[in-house]
């Protein structure tokens, strides 16, 4: 058994008891050191609290210690015996929208937090929202404080009821609830016997096998090429290989291959690992693809295949997250990256703002302020090579650049 | 490589193909990287993700070491070792040079470590640099778990955790003004166990005192610190030898060691696995002087 990869994120404020959630994990499974606790026991003793504040364990900078809030990602690692887990944790108040989003962009499954006395709250149905905006596969809605609701089974199918009737209005592939409780540990690692109606699993035994290798595209070949290696040496006289990341797709030698933009075809001589040549290439490897032919392949081209392949388009449809204190106006000119590709690109209109807290659309602003998610109609200098962000988060992804201060303006999800 | 049949990679396969594309990405988009490379087992993961990222060609960027003075032979020897093996241009800066010539300022109390970042951002001016790979990984302090993969260094190398740029997918930004640099940290998502078992299963070369040796060493602060001229004991300490190993390599005088009987790899791997405090609470004095300290550090431009 090889132990394999999950990134889930998070999303709530200290009330969820998110913090305490997280500590809970790391605790029990042996991932916070005794200094760690030890600094965490001072602080909370020297601020003359009667516990000890695990949410101390994740807010790292020193302006966060001081608010007592968490107001950036910040990633935690833990592991049991079959796999590894890295923990995007992002706040969860509406004015951290964009840190939620960065959060949940590389998860492969999200965490929303309940509080088990309120239901559902505006916080926690943005927090779907998001999820699903992103297009997380997964999605976890744990009711937490299960032991200040006397561990009712009524109540939590009540939530359970009422998340589910609102899931129906966003995409969520696999949803799977189950009650907690952080501060006492119940079906948090191990089944409670507090909850014998309820027959699922623990929290941490959801989170060790959920299946997350089927959410990658193995159909349809996707090969964003990163950097051209040409060694110059005598060994490796006329060695040209192209390097990148698999997007999509598995590759494999003999494959007849396309390249975008210029439309030349090819077939994979070789695809090669610093220890040897391989059989196949599949998401996420990173690998060098030596063609047959001497076609003038670059950074910022695509290998595909002649029947699937991208459409390339100067006229992007997506829904932006805004990330910036100005707002994003149509007219605007902006840099654009997209998977190895930098263009200029010109917002032609912004059709309508999201609000994510009710799915309601307002068409009537036409700009889009700090945090805030709306569809957006651009224009780009070249062609970009993309796909529906459904079916494939990494051709289907963008991010907006000032061209002047080269800060990150927003973050688009193409339709 | 493991490869399941259902299409799958092992944890440190993903891993490893992540540092590979984010090596290429800064190769690809920045006219001058630099790798510093401090001969340490975090610095020597980089190299040898370098070296498949861009394989079968060399390396495309030199590597910068700072040199505080008091750097452990067998650290440099291993250095030199792969430096040599790579066939990389090596640059270093030497915190006694910076010191002759006024770069930066010994005032007695201030620790080597401390004296590195003028010595690190003097050179990185000097030569140019416009990106410079750091071996910090997000498991090692908070204030780095929330530092980016591509960290941003205005013209006085000082960082901005309250203005980092968000960093979405694997697309990272790399756009600089003339003067600054980025920090890149390939290794963000590694944890200490991660690296052990990566230098495990490439079976590649580190400085032997990670593994059990026998030691002049002396109790300071509560840490094992090893004898040595640069050190000279305090009224009161006193030397013996023991059986130690070191679980991280910088300034010898603030690196302490841990008793331990672990030489080799797998034996490492399994100590680390039980161990109760994290590698820098154990042995590193430069982290120590308060909750902050990494964060002080890092915005004046430390690695």
């Amino acid at each position: 058994m090889v132990m394999d990869l999950l990134r889930f994120a998070t999303a709530g404020s200290v009330d969820d008891g998110k913090s305490t959630l997280i500590g809970r994990l790391l605790l029990d499974s042996k991932s916070i050191f005794a200094d760690q606790l030890a600094a965490v026991q001072a602080t909370s003793n020297a601020r003359g609290y009667d516990y000890t504040d695990l949410a101390l364990l994740t807010d790292g900078l020193r302006s966060e210690r001081e608010q007592g809030i968490t107001i950036d990602v910040a990633y935690r690692y833990f592991a049991t015996p079959n796999r590894k887990f890295i923990i995007a944790d992002t706040p969860g108040h509406v004015q951290y929208t964009r840190n939620m989003v960065t959060g949940a962009s590389t998860a492969d499954l999200g965490l929303v937090l309940v509080d088990a006395r309120q239901g559902l709250t505006e916080q926690s149905r943005r927090h779907a929202v998001i999820l699903s905006l992103l297009r997380v596969p997964h999605l976890v809605l744990c009711v937490n404080k299960m032991d200040l609701v006397e561990f009712s089974q009524e109540r939590f199918n009540e939530i359970h009821q009422e998340f589910t009737s609102f899931a129906t209005k966003l995409s969520i592939p696999d949803l799977t609830v189950v009650p907690i409780s952080a501060l006492q540990g119940d079906n948090v690692v191990n089944r409670s016997d507090h909850m014998p109606w309820y027959e699922g699993p623990s929290l941490l035994h959801h989170l060790e096998n959920v299946h997350v290798a089927s959410d990658r595209d193995l159909v349809d070949t996707r090969f964003p090429v990163q950097y051209v290696v040409r060694p110059k040496s005598d060994d490796y006289h006329d060695y040209r290989g192209y390097a990148g990341r698999v997007a999509g797709g598995i590759l494999k030698p003999g494959d007849e291959v396309l390249v975008l933009p210029s439309g030349m075809t090819s077939t994979i001589a070789g695809i090669d690992l610093f220890n040897g040549e391989l059989d196949e290439a599949f998401p996420p490897m990173s690998v060098t693809v030596r063609l047959e032919d001497d076609v003038d392949v670059s950074r910022g081209d695509m290998i595909c295949r002649p029947q699937n392949a991208p459409v390339p388009s100067q006229d992007i449809d997506a829904m932006v997250c805004w990330m910036s204190t100005t707002p994003l106006r149509p007219r605007q000119k902006l840099s654009i990256k997209h998977t190895t590709r930098t263009a200029r690109t010109l917002i032609k209109d912004v059709l309508y703002r999201l609000d994510v807290n009710s799915l309601h659309r307002d068409l009537e602003t036409k700009e889009l302020t700090l945090n805030e998610i709306g569809r957006v109609q651009l224009r780009t200098t070249v062609p970009l090579l993309c796909d529906p962000y459904e079916k494939n988060r990494t051709t289907g992804s963008f991010i907006l650049i000032d061209e002047a201060t080269g800060v990150t303006l927003g973050a688009g999800m193409i339709n | 490589m493991t490869v399941h049949a259902d299409y799958r990679l092992s944890q440190l396969d993903e891993l490893e193909a992540e540092s590979l594309h984010i090596f290429r990405e800064v190769a690809a988009e920045f006219e001058k990287p630099v790798l510093m490379f401090s001969g340490g087992k975090d610095s020597i993961v980089m190299m040898r993700l370098a070296e498949k990222a861009f394989f079968p060609a060399k390396i495309p960027f030199p590597v910068l070491q700072v040199d505080t003075g008091f750097d452990f032979p067998e650290v440099l020897e291993c250095r030199d070792s792969w430096v040599s093996r790579l066939g990389v241009r090596l640059i270093v800066a030497s915190v006694e040079e910076a010191m002759a010539s006024g770069v930066v300022v010994d005032d007695g109390k201030t620790s080597r470590n401390r004296l590195q970042t003028g010595t690190l951002l003097h050179a990185i001016e000097q030569e140019g640099f416009t990106a410079a790979f750091g071996g910090g990984r997000r498991d090692e302090e908070k204030a780095r778990a929330k530092e980016r993969v591509y960290s941003h260094r205005d013209e006085f190398g000082q960082w901005d955790p309250k203005n980092q740029r968000p960093e979405l997918w694997s697309l990272y930004n790399g756009r600089i003004h003339a003067g600054e640099h980025m920090r890149i940290f390939p290794l963000s998502n590694w944890t200490e166990l991660d690296i052990w078992d990566y230098i495990g299963q490439e079976n590649i070369l580190i400085p032997n005192i990670y593994f059990s040796h026998r030691r002049r060493v002396f109790a300071r602060d509560g840490m094992l610190l090893t004898e040595s001229e640069f050190n000279p004991l305090r009224p009161g300490e006193v030397a013996e030898e023991r059986t130690v190993r070191f679980r991280t390599v910088g300034d010898l005088t603030l690196t302490g060691c841990v008793e331990s009987s672990a030489a080799t790899i797998p034996e490492i791997i399994d100590e680390i696995s039980v161990a109760v405090l994290t590698e820098r609470g154990a042995t590193r004095g430069d982290d120590r002087f308060s909750e902050a300290a990494m964060e002080d550090r890092k915005r004046e431009g430390y690695f």
